[in-house]
């Protein structure tokens, strides 16, 4: 998001599915395994290639099932994503295959990005990324006479140290080839989330308030201040000269308030931020950091020192064991309200069913805490137009982010209950919603090239840990696990954690070749008798798992997925991140593969 | 462009590259099909759809004949109802005739077709097939004593999904759909995203978790959107007795009717065992003595252990309260948390499976009650 926001203005995915899946001639699909992880939008590729001849081509260091339909599969390895961008931009500028009309009218910065490019010649970047230099000059050729291109994404391009440079590259690459505010192109950062979208769109980060306005923006300071007004406190917190703010202050004044125009500390910071005393309390709301953090190990320790942690689940998790509080929310079938998708399309959530027990919907839930948090601190409600927590129900609650977000302006719940699904930004209730962002004009004007350089990954394999990681998930199980290791159908046809191997390493290792066959007859009977396990570790720990042998990861690669708690690959990664993003390189670390005896 | 025809009398116009069948449908005039669906590419099996259309010497399947300028078309003449009467006795010759206890009543476009055209029992008694039931996987059931040969599965196997794991095996009366090497579905490429149950006609192809749970008349039918991954497929939740018994796709613009193995058969976690149903806090916040401090002792019990000769494990204890005793304790903590350590000392962690409002809700919550901005959630995990 903060690479597209660099490059663009803002940061989402510029194009709708029906759009891309419709209108591209071709498609780069990179750091995406999207036929299991977006399976839907995986269909819509295999459709355009299969019923109008549309260009695929796959950058992934795995042979993912979509390399089937592919034109081309770059198999680059683990953190040369920059470098393979890079040399495919060298090539296409060495052809004067740019689109220089693009270029000239909508971007700025060109000469001083073009200037490292020249850094990037193929021989060079073949060396750096394995890929040949012939894929490599037909790439680039696929990719420029194959207009309008879709450019899509996930977190195989986005967990890196360089996840925001990688990202920003994409969006060098298609302003490059003029694909951007087209129909059939743009950057296309598939959301992996039911509504992660939504919960970045509605403030859920630590720089912006809802509808991306900046905590650090006065306005935007004032204009929350005014919304959400307390009872006005003349013994607040104030700032000393320097800006710094006096600690004794709200100790001297347990009542006083002002809103925080300080950018606030990511996921990856709070939890760390446990060992050295910044954080004290944790409100999680349907996490589980156990299992999606990265160096699980560390996770447990910070949880295990948090003074106080109140979880708000629908099951036990791994992460409640370390909770004081358990809250019962309720599930999606159990609540209403709406859902962003990927491509920033507001949906109707509806009950379908009663709670079971005393669960509660989780709005309910926090509205009671915040009511008795201000009665407990003597605080009172007073006239801000949206101070008070008194909803009734949730359409209550998308009345105030209306007036509060300008993109969701004209998302009103009499829109939503006629049947319309609008696409922000919608700023008023006569706005058609923006299938199609940046069209004309980028959200900051000129689209912005920027000159990225490759650096490697913070661990590469070594003599004692000679092997690369590389995570993620599997078409059967979601995330942690928490909700389809749950689902009985699930859990049959992928029972258990699976290593994916090389053949060759596995002969190496005496592993038996004949464990692997096709994903998912593998799958199915992982537990039959002649399976072999083996001990992955890192720096950080390690896991027994049984192996899956196959030729889907290359050589010196292993992969793994964090649905089991019995062997989570999260226990193997690295906190290392981005530095702007604070993402966890999850997708490269060194390990080292044993034989379990 | 346009061209002009008559049906059953009326003159109507049809786009040129439409077919017969669409330009009736497009009118309003119902023409009754098995093997045709809207969104997979006519295969003319079935021949229900059969039309009389003059100066033709047979009569025409409507889902491929093409519209063309001068047709002049009777879709219900007597010749054209003793054929699809005819066509019904032939499949029902050699269909289970179990419709009191088959999952597809209700359901089921053969039953009908019966209904409708009066076919009772059928006039060629001849050899039936007798398959053995497949229910070798959690989602699929194969009944293929039921199937009729639509091929509507394999089309939407290769057409919607992609992988062509469904084809027919043999010719004629032998014919029988399968899977990848005609083995199991599990064996073959098939992610069983249940397309192929979507489509099927009859109760060959059945959601095996669905099975016993409720006829079609029985649920009341909630429309809302998948809780799995980013695409926002829209979902239509069956609902019988407070139970989600069935999941289809429905139709939204994200998904246009379609989902995926976890969209349709990835509900059940929902009425899991496991569910927490009552609010729970730990014993040393009731007795109002200090966190336990042994940490390792207080993990151990907690996942079930037996240590229970210390004390300490004792406090670390789950006990089960009610909303106010659960709410007023975490409000008088995360208060006196606030005052002690500053609002920067509290991290909120808000949820990408929630909804909006929700997580608008901890947005304001975090900022507005607490008076920080350490707010995220799994956008980067």
């Amino acid at each position: 998001m903060a690479g597209l926001a660099t490059s663009f203005g803002s940061g989402a995915m510029s194009n709708s599915i029906d759009d891309i899946a419709e209108q591209a001639k071709a498609y780069f699909v990179i750091g995406s395994n999207t036929t299991e992880q977006h399976p839907v939008i995986g269909y819509r590729l295999r459709q355009a290639v299969k019923q109008r001849g549309a260009i695929l081509i796959v950058a992934d260091p795995r042979r993912i099932a979509l390399t089937d339909f592919a034109t081309l599969h770059l198999r680059h390895k683990p953190g040369s994503d920059i470098a393979l961008l890079n040399g495919l931009m060298h090539i296409i500028l060495a052809n004067g295959w740019e689109d220089k009309e693009f270029i000239t009218t909508r971007s700025e910065g060109f000469e001083e990005f073009k200037a490292v490019l020249e850094q990037y010649p193929p021989e060079k970047v073949a060396e750096i990324t394995g890929v040949p230099v012939e894929d490599l000059q037909r790439a680039a050729e696929l990719m420029a006479k194959s207009k309008p291109m879709a450019v899509l994404w996930a977190m195989g391009i986005t967990q890196h140290i360089t996840g925001v440079r990688n990202v920003m590259d994409l969006a060098n690459l298609q302003m490059l080839l003029g694909n951007m505010g087209i129909s059939g192109g743009g950057v296309n950062p598939l959301r992996g989330q039911n509504n992660v979208q939504g919960a970045c769109d509605m403030g859920g980060l630590p720089n912006v308030f809802p509808g991306y306005q900046s905590v650090t923006n006065p306005e935007a300071v004032a204009k929350f201040a005014k919304a959400w007004e307390l009872v006005k406190d003349e013994g607040g917190r104030r700032k000393d000269e320097s800006g710094e703010q006096e600690a004794e202050d709200f100790i001297l004044h347990p009542s006083s308030f002002i809103l925080s125009d300080k950018v606030g500390m990511t996921v990856t910071e709070m939890i760390p931020g446990i060992l050295t005393g910044k954080t004290h309390s944790l409100y999680i709301l349907g996490e589980d950091p156990v299992m999606s953090e990265a160096d699980t190990n560390h996770v447990r320790k910070c949880l295990e020192a948090c003074d106080f942690i109140v979880l708000q689940e629908i099951f036990p998790s791994e992460t409640s064991a370390y909770a004081d509080v358990l809250l019962p929310g309720v599930s999606f079938a159990e609540k209403s309200g709406t859902f962003t998708n990927t491509e920033r399309r507001i949906q109707m959530v509806r009950k379908a069913v009663e709670p079971p027990g005393e669960a509660r919907e989780d709005w309910w839930i926090t509205a009671e805490l915040a009511k008795r948090m201000l009665a407990e601190g003597g605080r009172q409600l007073a006239e801000g137009a949206y101070a008070s927590w008194d909803y009734k129900n949730t359409s209550d609650i998308l009345t105030e982010i209306n007036a509060l977000a300008p993109s969701y302006g004209g998302i009103t719940n009499a829109r939503l209950e006629r049947g319309e699904t609008l696409q922000w930004p919608c700023p008023n209730a006569e706005h058609p919603g923006t299938p199609i962002l940046h069209v004309g004009k980028f959200t900051r004007g000129l689209g912005k090239f920027t000159p990225i350089e490759h650096i490697p990954p913070a661990e590469l394999p070594d003599d004692e840990y000679p092997m690369v990681l590389s995570t993620g998930r599997v078409l059967y199980h979601w995330h942690g696990g928490q909700m389809s290791r749950r689902s009985q159908g699930l859990l049959e046809i992928y029972p258990k954690p699976l290593i994916e191997i090389n053949e060759d390493d596995a002969a190496r290792l005496g592993l038996d070749p004949s464990t692997g066959s096709p994903v998912p007859a593998a799958l199915a009977q992982a537990g039959q008798a002649g399976s072999q396990r083996v001990r992955v570790a890192s720096r950080r720990g390690s896991i027994e798992a049984e192996a899956m042998v196959t030729n889907r990861v290359p050589p010196s690669m292993v992969y793994a997925n964090f649905h089991f708690p019995e062997a989570s690959v999260n226990e193997l990664t690295i906190a290392a991140l981005d530095p702007v993003s604070k993402i966890p390189e999850f997708k490269v670390c060194a390990v080292k593969v044993e034989v379990v005896k | 462009m346009t061209v002009n025809l008559t049906i059953n009398g009326q003159k109507i116009q049809a786009e040129t590259g439409q077919t017969v069948l669409q330009a009736a449908r497009a009118v309003g005039i119902h023409i009754p099909v098995l093997c045709e669906h809207p969104a997979l590419p006519p295969d003319g099996a079935c021949r229900i759809c059969l039309v009389e259309i003059e100066k033709q010497r047979g009569l025409q399947p409507a889902c491929t004949f093409p519209a063309t300028e001068g047709l002049v078309i009777s879709t219900h003449s007597p010749r054209v109802m003793d054929s699809r009467k005819f066509t019904l006795e032939l499949l029902i010759s050699d269909h289970p005739l179990d419709c009191m206890t088959c999952e597809a009543t209700g359901d089921c476009t053969l039953q009908d077709l019966a209904y409708e055209y009066g076919v009772k029992d059928s006039r060629y008694q001849g050899k039936q097939h007798n398959y053995p039931l497949d229910a070798s996987n959690p989602f699929i059931q194969v009944e293929r004593n039921k199937c009729i040969l639509c091929r509507r599965c394999v089309r939407a196997c290769s057409h919607i999904n992609g992988v062509e794991a469904i084809s027919v095996f043999y010719r004629g009366f032998n014919a029988y759909i399968g899977f990848g090497a005609d083995g199991r579905m599990q064996d073959s490429s098939c992610e069983f995203c249940g397309s192929c149950v979507a489509v099927c006609p009859t109760g060959a192809l059945w959601p095996k978790m669905s099975i016993g749970k409720g006829r079609p008349w029985q649920v009341e039918k909630v429309d809302t959107i998948c809780s799995y991954c980013g695409v926002g497929c829209k979902l239509s939740l069956h609902i019988r007795d407070n139970q989600i018994i069935r999941v289809e796709g429905a139709n939204g613009p994200a998904n246009h009717g379609w989902t995926c193995v976890k969209g349709r058969f990835g509900y059940d976690y929902v009425h899991h065992p496991d569910r927490v149903l009552t609010p729970r806090v730990r014993r040393y916040l009731l007795e109002g003595v200090k966190k336990p401090e042994n940490r390792e002792s207080r993990i151990e019990n907690s996942k079930g252990g037996t240590n229970l000769d210390s004390l300490v494990s004792n406090f670390w204890d789950w006990v089960e309260t009610d909303w106010d005793t659960a709410l007023n304790i975490v409000a008088e903590k995360l208060r006196t948390k606030r005052d002690t350590h500053g609002p920067d000392s509290i991290g909120v962690l808000t949820s990408a499976k929630c909804t909006n409002e929700e997580n608008y809700l901890m947005n304001k919550f975090a900022r507005q009650v607490i008076g920080t901005n350490n707010i995220d959630h799994c956008a980067r995990l």
